[in-house]
């Protein structure tokens, strides 16, 4: 009897939540699966062909930006993540040895994250700007040319570099704020007892500050793949619509940049599908990776 | 080694700039090879003391020499201690022979010489068997084992401990308490421990420093201390039962407790404290110390009487271990007369002993 009193209590409280979730997110990803299914799908006339299973996969690799729209995502993914993974635990570690002005630093590096991301994405896209933008004058200072970053007929690498400066950047202040929480509530008396037994810092960092941090790194490591599988406003805030430097349109598409462009073409018959079929690649690539990231770090990862 | 501080001093500033003095001109020498128990109720400053030796802590002034060696600014690292923490800081994400092992690894010794001298040194502590295992698969007794290995390993030259017991549970305490002891004569390494608990600093210290608000009041042997104790706080802090405080007066070179009559004094006629040990009374046929028993508490061979105390308080109780044999029963009336080398007198201003 008791039980189920409190049964009937934990579904009130969790009702809110569920309700969102449901209309939002399991009746969507339900529906992409069924769509995906359809064949010809009119989405005005609520019409399909009958049912297939591989039909609007096959149109979505088979579209002539599929190629580059996996390639920019990987990259942006394998680049981005290790990357910034790695600045933004220095960073940490580094703010939590200072004493003098720790708060304002603390503040400096947390603001990106209350930042609207398309406004950062044209502060560096300013930024990169051939004539007046901040890295080629500092270049200009140690006698570098000029690079056309993200102007007209900027190339695709140069293009993604300043993408990649821009994400590493934008990704890193909650990364920082994870793990600086992390270290403060790892017990000062560790670093005593290495200290007192000599332990070099650069020893002290690898052998326990990471391991001890290792769940902050583990949960940030998997969110931030997860996050960065789905890049897509940090090129819309950079290089808008085009999805690249003007005259090199869409050189910097990813993958749910396709899924919006199916989704353009919903009057189309298939199209709506076709967004259903990218979207169920991105979710089966995001799913193997994170199911590799936690068999790799079953070993690594000290709770 | 021999340690020794020389007015050494610890001043800790708040943000309020408030000053605490921890530790107050701290002057004493620690024999080498000995094992040291520094001993006060909490806040003495103790701890700050043990952590200044270890170079965690600055001196505020003062200086610590190892044998010759001034090391008052050299670095924990540098200082070749061992150091045993109150709750161990054991690394969790370590088995225990990688945390024994880990002050070698920093020393560069090579690794099969480093696993054997891990072994051996578990093998010392009684551990040998649980290399494998995590911290957080150890009981109590194994991790503060493991925390001595781990400390004994690189062979210091100075063992310290902070409160090494105070996580154990009541019997564990004692066996811990005593292998310390043997293994503190193996390796015949200076040792310098923590403690608030009296018995402990007592049963295994060769000497002990009894401190109060950062100011050490008196060092020796446990037994000499308590024996001879110098003040008031000492008399008070160590032993149980605690000593009984009365108030009395010195009155025509005899010593007075109320109206009792407690025997001649040289002293000149004064109000003093008198501090008579519990096991310093004797029942007698005739006293003028007259008490009546409210409680009587047989543990083992001892006899506890809970009396109360006529002669100055109605209130009040004290308590007197009496041989087993005597046959007194709650309610009796008895008298009593005291041992004299049980009995301390002390200055009613200062606390300190009169003699």
């Amino acid at each position: 009897m008791l039980e189920e009193k409190h049964n009937i209590k934990a579904w009130f409280y969790l009702a809110p939540a569920l309700v969102l979730l449901i209309i939002f997110t399991f009746y969507p990803i339900f529906n992409a699966f069924f769509l995906v299914i359809l064949k010809d799908f009119n989405y005005l006339q609520g019409t399909y062909q009958g049912f297939t299973l591989t039909e609007n996969f096959v149109h979505v690799i088979r579209n002539q930006n599929f190629a580059q729209a996996m390639i920019n995502t990987m990259l942006i993914t394998f680049v981005s993540v290790p990357v910034s993974v790695v600045i933004a635990l220095l960073v940490s570690v580094w703010l939590n040895a200072i004493v003098k002005l720790r708060g304002t630093f603390q503040t400096i590096f947390f603001l990106p994250y209350v930042t609207n991301a398309i406004a950062i994405g044209m502060a560096f896209a300013f930024l990169f700007n051939r004539d007046y933008g901040l890295i080629n004058t500092a270049m200009g200072w140690i006698g570098l040319n000029p690079v056309n970053w993200v102007g007209l007929g900027a190339t695709w690498r140069h293009a993604m570099f300043s993408l990649l400066v821009y994400v590493v950047w934008g990704g890193m202040a909650f990364k920082i704020m994870v793990f600086l929480s992390g270290l403060q509530s790892i017990d000062k008396q560790y670093y005593d007892a290495a200290r007192v037994d000599s332990t070099k810092r650069s020893r002290i960092f690898r052998k326990i500050t990471v391991p001890l941090l290792s769940p902050m790194i583990f949960y940030i490591t998997i969110t931030s793949f997860i996050g960065a599988f789905k890049a897509y406003t940090e090129v819309i805030g950079m290089f808008g619509q085009r999805l690249g430097p003007a005259g090199n349109d869409r050189a910097l598409i990813t993958v749910v940049a396709l899924v919006y462009d199916a989704l353009d073409r919903s009057g189309v018959p298939g199209a709506l599908s076709e967004a259903a079929a990218a979207s169920i690649i991105l979710f089966s690539i995001t799913l193997v990776f994170t199911l590799i990231n936690m068999q790799v770090s079953k070993k690594r990862v000290h709770y | 080694m021999e340690i020794k501080l020389n007015n050494l001093t610890k001043v800790f500033q708040s943000k309020k700039q408030e000053e605490t003095i921890a530790v107050n001109n701290l002057d004493i020498t620690i024999p080498s090879g000995k094992l040291i128990g520094l001993l006060g109720p909490s806040g003495c400053g103790k701890s700050t003391t043990l952590y200044m030796i270890s170079g965690l802590l600055k001196p505020t002034a003062g200086s610590i020499f190892f044998g010759d060696d001034d090391v008052t600014t050299v670095p924990p690292e540098e200082r070749g201690i061992g150091l045993v923490f109150q709750n161990y800081a054991l690394y969790p994400h370590m088995t225990v022979q990688q945390n024994i092992m880990f002050p070698l690894e920093n020393l560069k010794v090579p690794k099969e010489e480093a696993i054997k001298q891990a072994q051996d040194i578990a093998d010392l502590v009684g551990i040998g068997n649980l290399m494998n295992r995590k911290p957080v698969q150890l009981s109590g007794g194994q991790q503060q084992r493991v925390a001595i290995a781990r400390a004994l390993v690189k062979k210091p030259r100075v063992l310290l401990l902070d409160e090494p017991l105070s996580n154990l549970d009541a019997r564990l305490r004692l066996q811990t308490r005593e292998e310390i002891k043997r293994i503190q004569r193996e390796t015949g390494i200076t040792t310098i421990f923590v403690t608030h608990d009296q018995e402990e600093a007592m049963s295994i210290s060769d000497e002990i420093v009894l401190m109060k608000e950062g100011i050490a009041q008196q060092k020796g042997a446990p037994q000499e201390v308590y024996d001879v104790p110098t003040n008031l706080f000492v008399a008070k802090f160590l032993g149980t039962p605690p000593i009984n405080i009365f108030d009395g007066e010195i009155k025509g070179g005899i010593l007075y407790v109320g109206d009792a009559d407690l025997g001649k004094s040289k002293l000149k006629d004064q109000e003093v404290v008198v501090g008579i040990r519990p096991e310093g009374f004797k029942v007698v046929e005739d006293s003028s110390f007259q008490a009546h028993v409210e409680f009587v508490e047989t543990i083992g061979r001892d006899t506890t009487l809970i009396i109360k105390d006529p002669h100055t308080d109605e209130k009040r109780t004290f308590r007197a271990i009496v041989d087993a044999d005597e046959q007194i029963k709650p309610g009796d009336n008895i008298k009593l007369s005291v041992k004299p080398h049980k009995l301390f007198l002390f200055d009613k201003k200062t606390g300190e002993v009169l003699k």
